[in-house]
């Protein structure tokens, strides 16, 4: 079963990446604000059903993919 | 009886750049420094264990997150928990962070730049095995070289670190962004000590400082103590 997880800095964190792409995007003349940069991490995961594998990647991100104390996470799963 | 020679392990995990200047600087200090590869299971018998700065597994996800999984980081908590003392420099400091020995993480520096330079640091306390040849209140000068190098932990986390004491050192001016300047800091127990800063790069005073040996030193003499205790 495929899944996406999103890892994003938390709210309150301060994001530097964030800053400096949102300031190279206004260089490119875009006006931008709130910029803040995640990761994505895609992966197949052999479970019985979608709950299963929700379930299973939820524990890969307290357990690895994100930090608790600086990165909240969010899981979509693909059937 | 000549004084014992406490054996300080330094570990290498793939990507680790600064295990030989540590073991050199342990050596220098009159330690038997002991390599230590990741793969191994069991440590060999040790006074005490450096985690070295560099770039394990290529900081690959987080800085230190994929070297917890290390056969020897495992061995190493398992040291920790048993109340052996554990120094983590720089990447070593991630490392244990994200083992959860030592409270917090590491984040990109604040600038996003990578800041090489000596930095003066403060000595919270004197009264730890890292830090028992420092005095409290001293500045010390010892050179960071990191990119990802910003303390960081929510405040009701900090204050109670500030409240146990648990602030070993801090950058006498803003180097990182870390909260309130924090640069290095231990566990509850004391046995196990981080900091971003080279104490290993600063042992001699061709190196531009030797205060660096203060704290290599101290736990040197704090392993030292420990094999006396145990003839």
């Amino acid at each position: 079963m495929k899944a996406t997880v999103l890892v994003r800095p938390k709210q309150g964190i301060l994001d530097p990446q964030g800053e400096a792409v949102e300031s190279a995007l206004e260089h490119l003349g875009f006006s931008v604000s709130g910029a803040r940069v995640g990761k994505v991490v895609d992966l197949e995961v052999e479970a019985g059903d979608a709950d299963d594998a929700r379930a299973q990647v939820e524990r890969m991100c307290e357990q690895l993919l994100a930090n608790p104390l600086i990165e909240s996470f969010e899981v979509e799963i693909h059937g | 009886m000549a004084s014992p020679q406490p054996r300080v392990g330094v570990v290498t995990y793939p990507g680790s750049q600064d295990d030989r200047d540590a073991l050199w600087a342990l050596a220098a200090l009159d330690a038997e420094a002991v390599p230590v590869w990741h793969e191994e299971r069991e440590l060999p018998d040790l006074d005490a264990v450096v985690l070295p700065g560099g770039f394990s597994y290529g900081d690959y996800l987080r800085c230190g997150a994929i070297a917890r999984f290390s056969p020897a980081t495992t061995a190493v908590c398992e040291f920790a928990e048993a109340g052996g003392l554990v120094l983590g420099i720089c990447n070593g400091f991630q490392i244990l962070c994200e083992a959860g020995l030592l409270p917090g993480v590491l984040l990109r520096n604040e600038s996003l730049r990578f800041v090489c330079r000596d930095v003066p640091l403060v000595v919270e306390r004197d009264d730890l095995p890292f830090t028992s040849r420092c005095a409290t209140g001293q500045t010390i000068v010892i050179p960071v070289k990191h990119g990802d190098g910003r303390w960081f932990a929510p405040p009701e986390l900090v204050r109670e670190l500030e409240a146990n004491r648990q602030v070993v050192f801090r950058y006498a001016e803003a180097c990182n962004g870390s909260v309130d300047d924090i640069a290095g800091v231990s566990n509850e127990r004391g046995n196990v000590l981080g900091l971003m800063p080279h104490p290993e790069h600063a042992v001699d005073p061709l190196l531009g400082s030797a205060d660096g040996a203060l704290i290599l030193a101290s736990l040197v003499e704090a392993a030292r103590k420990r094999v006396l205790a145990l003839i």
